[in-house]
């Protein structure tokens, strides 16, 4: 026996990558999505390029969070993917198109519109179906015995709609604040505009979301309302209230990095709400990280790894932002 | 629609479908990786300016396809959750782990110097520049370790037990990742992935040298990828062989299958040919066959006994002839590579490498044969391991989802509508990526990004574009 409780710690470290997946990917996603708002061939180079470097590197984050899945939680790997089939499936799909995009625009001249369209429409589809898959599991899977026992179309509910749409408007805003950040002139004062439509909109998801929640099941109202519970659940709304504040504040003083930073802030929030919910169900109502756990030596010899290999990749992964650190510039490449 | 048609099959079908598409570019960027590492240390020792233009050249044709292998490749790794649930369940304990690592030591290194070598030059200098192209070049050789370890202990099992859920469960890690089967699996898709890429590369350098012979560039590249194929397509054969020794011990079925050999012979089995493998009949039809000499091959003595699939049962049997034809393919293809080595070899010590014609057009003939090869061999060991998934103690069919057939059926028509809309693509642009000769001064993939915080490299993926034509 292990003094420290693995599953919880694995837990943990799965709710971490997800996370980084979702603020990483999340800019480059958002700018996908947002690449209908910027036609100029010009810009859309200067927002391409301000990721081309990194992207590969942020979509690894969702192979760990699934390969992680897979080892430390086989139980919950093997329920959750056959429910959310079709919401999977149509991801990878739109990460394909997204993905090749990268590469593929800068080789034709013919066909780069259709490359453009391909990133965008890839972008918004696999936003789409991430948060279609997370509502999903809030709203809880049909499980018999060892396997998942819905149908193929159990996902889809108002609910998860709402989560979906919810995503996309925080991918924008994701993007825009990045766009602040590595960008100069025309480009920047865009993303601004748009980075304060798009914050009173995620300020509206997120309260939708918020509302909507406890009325899926009592599970979720009691996480949150019951004392004492509530001491403890009851700084988040706090805290976002705050960060909005400071983000308002740092838009309207058009500062650089704040905004981007802010909205990291913002989503960490809105992630620790969803852990507060979830915890300790992996699949929501009916399996428990425990349940669903990997023997201690798999989660063990894979905690090694963790402990040596994740500082690691954080220091390379930092160090390739760092060289490709400052404002990305168009203008001045022309001749 | 769709009845009649049975998720298990449909399921294997996208299984194979999505992951052939996927070897595809790994067989080629592991090997474009080490030589483009070979290269840039060329270049870095000589100074000479052929090398960091090879060196462009190749990398932006490693862009493309690395984001070919990167996208695919995220497929797969969700697959096994969608279409195999029960076996993710099952294995999960087992060979998840060996994945874990293969994302944390392989698919990070990889992604995060990825950037730096395809638009770091300028901003970090060639020495640092150099240890990021040897990052990646690095990281795919582990991604294939731990991924083939992963596969291999699916066709040899070792180090596991069973526990109460039914789950295979580690014993001794040692046991697991290096499994019978793995060092030999390990060293065979190595050496394809070099040979492959070595025949792909030789083939646009002959493209090139039959327009203009002396172009140094192309002359260069070519040099290098003979002396790779005479040097190592007959490695690969001694690999194969040794490989096939291996199975033989580990999975006498799969051997029976590639063989065809349907009966057993109590005194030396001949070599099968050619022939047509009939299943229901459990015999090979119109056999062409060397007597005696398959006990040679397989059990170095003319005549030692071999058993036949008549031992096992026919539940268990695998399709025989798709196994029997795979393996006949690649090897055959792994002789004509060593013929073209050979071929090359004549020809360099006669002082024509760069002028015989018949070499050149062999050269650019046999440019897709590695592909090939890589393909019909995975099919010969992953249609060979049937009816199983974990060899003998899984079957395929216990290990798929739950899933509603009309589910499995459109996921397969949309892989299919989107790989050939996406990868018809790709391999268009790479191909014409490949038609321009490297040329005096090439640019990286792509120079628009600024070399300094401020900016001030040429820009423009048009100008990038326009560059190469
Ligand atoms: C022998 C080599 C080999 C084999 C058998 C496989 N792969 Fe692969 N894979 C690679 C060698 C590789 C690579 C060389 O590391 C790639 C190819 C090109 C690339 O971008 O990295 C890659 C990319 C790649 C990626 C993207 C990594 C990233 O984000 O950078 C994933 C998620 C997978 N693969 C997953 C799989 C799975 C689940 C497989 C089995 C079912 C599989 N690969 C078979
Ligand atoms: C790299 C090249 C590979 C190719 C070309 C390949 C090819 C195939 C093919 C043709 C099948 C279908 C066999 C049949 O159903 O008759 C299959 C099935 C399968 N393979 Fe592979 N495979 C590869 C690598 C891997 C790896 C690395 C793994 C696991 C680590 C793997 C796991 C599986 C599984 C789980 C199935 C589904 C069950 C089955 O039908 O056997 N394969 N593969
Ligand atoms: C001509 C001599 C060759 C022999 C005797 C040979 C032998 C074998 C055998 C016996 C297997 C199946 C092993 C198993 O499933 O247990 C295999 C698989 C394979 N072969 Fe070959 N091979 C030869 C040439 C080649 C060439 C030239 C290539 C590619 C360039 C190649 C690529 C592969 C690949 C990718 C696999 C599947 C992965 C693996 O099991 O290693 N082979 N080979």
């Amino acid at each position: 026996m292990t003094a420290i409780d693995l599953p919880t710690v694995w837990a943990f470290i799965i709710a971490f990558a997800v996370f980084v997946y979702v603020v990483m990917d999340g800019f480059d996603l958002g700018l996908g999505i947002l690449f209908p708002f910027f036609p100029e061939k010009h810009d859309r180079d200067v927002i391409m390029n301000s990721v081309a470097p990194v992207w590969d590197g942020n979509e690894t984050w969702l192979v760990l969070g699934g390969g992680g899945l897979m080892a430390a939680f086989p139980l919950a790997y093997a329920i959750l993917m056959p429910a959310l089939y079709t919401p999977m499936i149509v991801m990878l799909l739109g990460l394909v198109f997204r993905g090749v995009a990268f590469e593929f625009r800068w080789r034709t001249q013919r066909e780069r519109n259709l490359w453009d369209i391909a990133f965008a429409g890839g972008s918004l589809v696999a936003t789409l179906a991430q948060a279609i898959a997370l509502g999903a599991v809030l709203q809880g899977v049909h499980v018999e015995g060892r396997q998942y026992a819905g149908g193929w179309w159990d996902w889809l509910t108002p609910f998860s709609i709402l989560t979906g749409l919810a995503l996309v408007i925080g991918y924008s805003l994701l993007g825009t604040t990045w766009l602040v950040m590595k960008t100069e002139g025309a480009l920047r004062d865009r993303a601004y505009h748009l980075s304060w439509i798009l914050l009173f909109a995620m300020l509206a998801a997120i309260g939708a979301v918020s509302i909507a929640t406890p009325f899926l099941s009592v599970q979720y109202t009691e996480r949150w309302f019951a004392w004492p519970n509530i001491i403890l659940t009851a700084p988040v709304p706090v805290a976002v209230a705050a960060v909005t504040v400071l983000l308002l504040r740092s838009l309207a003083r058009k500062y650089d990095y704040q905004p981007f930073l802010l909205t990291l802030a913002l989503f960490a929030l809105s992630y620790a709400g969803l852990g507060i919910s979830m915890y300790p169900y992996i699949v929501p109502q009916s399996v428990t990280i425990w349940q669903a756990a990997s023997p201690a030596n798999s989660q063990l010899f894979m905690l090694f790894g963790v402990a040596v290999l994740i500082p690691a990749i954080l220091g390379y992964t930092g160090w390739a932002y760092w060289v490709f650190r400052g404002k990305v510039n168009r203008e001045s490449g022309y001749h | 629609m769709f009845e009649g048609w049975d998720a298990v099959v449909l399921a294997r079908a996208q299984f194979a479908f999505t992951m052939s598409f996927h070897i595809i570019f790994p067989a080629f960027s592991i090997g474009l990786a080490s030589y483009l590492a070979v290269l840039e240390a060329m270049w870095l020792w000589t100074g000479r300016e052929v090398f960091i233009n090879l060196f462009n050249y190749w990398l932006k044709i490693f862009a493309v396809a690395f984001g070919m292998g990167v996208v695919s490749g995220i497929v797969m790794s969700y697959q096994f959750g969608t279409n195999w649930s029960v076996f993710s369940d099952k294995t999960g304990p087992v060979i998840g782990p060996l994945m874990a690592y293969e994302v944390l030591t392989a698919f990070f290194l990889e992604a995060g110097f990825l950037g730096v070598m395809l638009f770091g030059l300028k901003r970090v200098g060639p020495k640092l520049h150099f240890m990021a192209t040897l990052m990646v070049a690095i990281g795919t050789l582990i991604s294939a370790f731990w991924i083939l370890s992963a596969n291999s202990w699916m066709q040899t099992p070792a180090g596991y037990a069973v526990n109460a859920e039914g789950q295979f469960v580690a014993v001794d890690w040692f046991k697991v990742i290096f499994n019978p089967s793995f060092p030999y699996r390990l060293v065979h898709m190595v050496l394809a992935a070099y040979l492959t890429t070595a025949l792909v590369v030789g083939a646009v350098g002959a493209f090139h040298l039959l327009r203009d012979r002396h172009l140094a560039g192309a002359r260069v590249m070519f040099s290098m990828a003979m002396w790779m194929a005479t040097l190592v397509a007959p490695i690969q054969i001694f690999a194969g062989d040794q490989h096939g020794l291996n199975t033989l011990k580990h999975q006498p079925v799969k051997i029976m299958a590639m063989e065809g050999h349907f009966q057993s012979h109590g005194q030396g089995a001949p070599l099968i040919l050619f022939g047509l493998p009939n299943q229901a009949a459990g015999k090979v039809d119109y056999a062409v066959e060397v007597p005696k000499l398959g006990s040679l091959i397989l059990k170095h003595s003319l005549d030692a006994p071999m058993a036949g699939l008549d031992t096992v049962p026919r539940e268990n049997w695998p399709p025989v002839a798709i196994a029997f034809w795979s393996f006949r393919v690649m090897v055959g293809l792994g002789f004509l590579m060593v013929a073209l080595g050979l071929l090359s070899l004549l020809m360099r010590l006669r002082g024509a490498l760069y002028e015989s014609r018949l070499l050149h057009l062999s050269a650019i003939a046999m440019g897709p044969a590695g592909f090939i090869a890589v393909l019909a061999g995975w099919i010969t060991t992953e249609v060979g391991r049937q009816p199983f998934t974990v060899y003998g103690l899984l079957r395929t069919a216990e290990s798929a989802s739950p899933l509603a057939t009309p589910a499995v059926a459109s996921s397969l028509i949309a892989f299919i509508i989107v790989y050939f809309i996406v990868f018809t693509a790709g391999v268009v642009y790479l191909l014409r990526l490949m038609a321009q000769p490297p040329h005096h001064g090439e640019e990286g993939p792509r120079s628009d990004l600024p070399a300094h915080a401020a900016g001030i490299t040429p820009a423009a993926g048009a100008a990038a574009a326009g560059a190469v034509r």
